[in-house]
């Protein structure tokens, strides 16, 4: 926000919202408060933030956080998933699971260029993510043990990734916004073909219908967690609601997500691993056992199943393929220069390894 | 295993053992290319690799479905009865390694479905479609190949070594398939031609050495691989075969 640019911007955003929104004269020098103001009146007329626009530090500073943990876990989240490519029991179902793990990396690469428009780089917080000082959902530190996980992350974790997500459609943040609306179609179709994947299961053989059982059991309960500690604890969520980055709280995000799956595990033929789980006539809504909040700060903590796996290969695919970013960068560089020579002196030698 | 190869006329038969050959490369290369996900040196990497692993099981499934059942074919063949080429099936090694086998595997694909899309035979409509993909594959390997052989010290002995490794492999490819009626002299001489100027264009030495003979190249088509491949066959049907008959 130091840059001209950036000052720029935020002078003509604040004289925009200014008179579009209050109707004031025009003409005086807005000073950082009447740059907040502008930036409130955009937010509270659901505009959407642009990248040159002013902004508060702390809402840049949210949303990188935010977008950049977003992308962090679609590419974590290829593990789990691709640990069963190899071993897809049919070639239709292996297409599937190939073009859902490829349409994560592409998910990754939309929320990696998101969080960019607000003056961060990937490498950067690729950096973030391998030391890490970022985090990526918790949700993918839990192995995919059988077969059956594979639907099971489809039906749940993308359900419930989806519940989370399509109020982000409407994030005050014009790029996340525009992102999200493509990251949600797709989503829904990996949901759809997760639940597909446990009906086929389910109303399949006696050892078939036990797997995908089994794999409801183990994920239903990090699906719940997904949506994040309980209201009273979640310390970002006021302000978030404020700035209309986030629209609803966890909790409520959460019995949303209760309330749609129950429904659905009954056509599957499956049961929810809960036995406190029972429609509440008074609320309209079910009620629900309680969550075991310590194994969820265990697991963000680093501590869960398969955190120091998930990492580790994170790191390595990054590291053993040093050489190969190297070389291209290496040899766009020869090639600029190869372009270049005879006429100006180009700035492109000592980009190689940039 | 109730797979039948065996269409009622020797036509059917003919065209079922040109199907499975074709078949087998790509549903094999597929395989390999999957045990990439997550591990690709840059997520553009991911993306494309994904794709093109994508494109070749599309191909594979068509093709083994003219023959039999796809999955069938794919789960319940031992190793003596797939009819691969042994290129397709080598561990992927490093990026340069995959890159070498792309490059030359899918110059041959884009040679061969070129000439078959041209006939009025049984393949020539799956050609016509999978010509335009593994035009795309090509460029891919090509652009890597230059990328890699004209990039940094490291990168190029990489991929020198990798052509180099993966050139015994090359000559199996030109072995006539029953049921395929094309010049195969002819598309050797376009491969080479085409896969030296490459190699060119990156700084890098056309390898040498032997291209045929049983161990070297040639077998994969007559069921005879190298020993990477039943490991990867055990990985890739263990759960299939221990749900016998089940559907997914």
């Amino acid at each position: 926000m130091a840059t001209a640019a950036a000052h720029q911007a935020a002078r003509t955003q604040a004289a925009h919202a200014t008179s579009d929104a209050t109707g004031t004269a025009s003409g005086q020098e807005p000073g950082t408060a009447a740059y907040q103001t502008a930036f409130d009146t955009a937010v509270a007329a659901e505009e959407r933030i642009e990248p040159r626009d002013w902004m508060p530090d702390a809402y840049r500073a949210t949303l990188v956080r935010q977008i950049a943990q977003h992308a962090h876990s679609e590419i974590i989240g290829m593990q789990p998933e691709a640990n069963w490519i190899t071993r897809a029991p049919s070639l239709r179902r292996k297409a599937i699971l190939m073009a859902k793990v490829q349409d994560e990396a592409g998910h990754g690469l939309y929320l990696y260029s998101a969080a960019e428009t607000l003056g961060t780089g990937r490498d950067e917080l690729l950096d973030k993510l391998h030391s890490g000082r970022q985090k990526y959902s918790s949700i993918f530190n839990y192995p995919t043990l059988t077969w059956a996980d594979v639907g099971a992350i489809g039906w749940l974790v993308d359900g419930a990734a989806i519940t989370n997500q399509v109020p982000l459609c409407r994030c005050s943040y014009g790029p996340y916004a525009r992102a999200m609306v493509r990251i949600c179609k797709e989503e829904s179709f990996h949901q759809r073909q997760g639940y597909e994947l446990l009906l086929a299961l389910s109303r399949g053989t006696e050892a078939q219908h036990a797997m995908a059982q089994d794999a409801v059991d183990r994920w239903w309960w990090p699906s719940l967690m997904m949506f994040g500690p309980p209201d009273d604890e979640s310390s970002h969520s006021a302000q978030s609601m404020e700035w209309k980055i986030k629209r609803h709280s966890n909790d409520e995000l959460r019995q949303r997500f209760v309330d749609i799956c129950v429904p659905q595990a009954e056509s599957l033929g499956l049961t929810l691993p809960d036995p406190d789980l029972v429609w509440n006539e008074e609320r309209g809504q079910h009620d629900f056992g309680a969550i075991d909040w310590t194994e969820f700060w265990e697991v963000l903590k680093g501590n869960g199943p398969c955190n120091e796996q998930r990492i580790t290969q994170r790191r390595q695919a990054h590291d053993e393929g040093a050489w190969v970013r190297e070389a291209a960068a290496a040899h766009a560089a020869k090639h600029s220069e190869a372009k270049h020579s005879g006429g100006q002196d180009s700035g492109a030698n000592g980009k190689a390894t940039a | 295993m109730t797979t039948s190869l065996n269409p009622a006329s020797s036509a059917g038969a003919v065209t079922a053992a040109a199907a499975l050959a074709l078949g087998d490369d790509a549903l094999v290369l597929s395989h390999r290319l999957g045990e990439w996900a997550g591990h690709a040196p840059v997520l553009e990497e991911e993306v494309a690799l994904a794709n093109i692993a994508l494109d070749l099981l599309g191909q594979a499934r068509v093709l083994l479905s003219l023959v039999g059942d796809e999955d069938e074919l794919a789960y319940l063949r031992e190793e003596r009865a797939f009819r691969n080429v042994q290129l397709v099936e080598q561990p992927n090694g490093d990026f340069a390694h995959t890159i070498a086998r792309q490059l030359y595997f899918s110059t041959y694909q884009r040679l061969l479905y070129g000439r078959l899309a041209g006939t009025d035979g049984p393949l020539a409509g799956l050609a016509a479609k999978a010509v335009k993909e593994v035009a795309y594959h090509q460029d891919h390997a090509e652009q890597w190949t230059v990328r890699l052989g004209d990039g940094t010290a490291e990168s190029h002995d990489r991929m020198q070594r990798a052509c180099d490794a993966l050139w015994r492999h090359t000559g199996e490819m030109f072995q006539p398939v029953d049921g395929i009626d094309i010049d195969w002299p002819e598309m050797e001489a376009s491969w080479t031609s085409s896969v030296s100027a490459v190699l060119e264009r990156a700084t890098l030495t056309v390898p040498e050495g032997p291209r045929t003979g049983a161990w070297s190249a040639g077998a994969g088509r007559q069921g005879l691989h190298t020993e990477p491949f039943g490991r990867m066959l055990a990985e890739m049907q263990h759960l299939h075969r221990s749900h016998p008959g089940a559907s997914w």
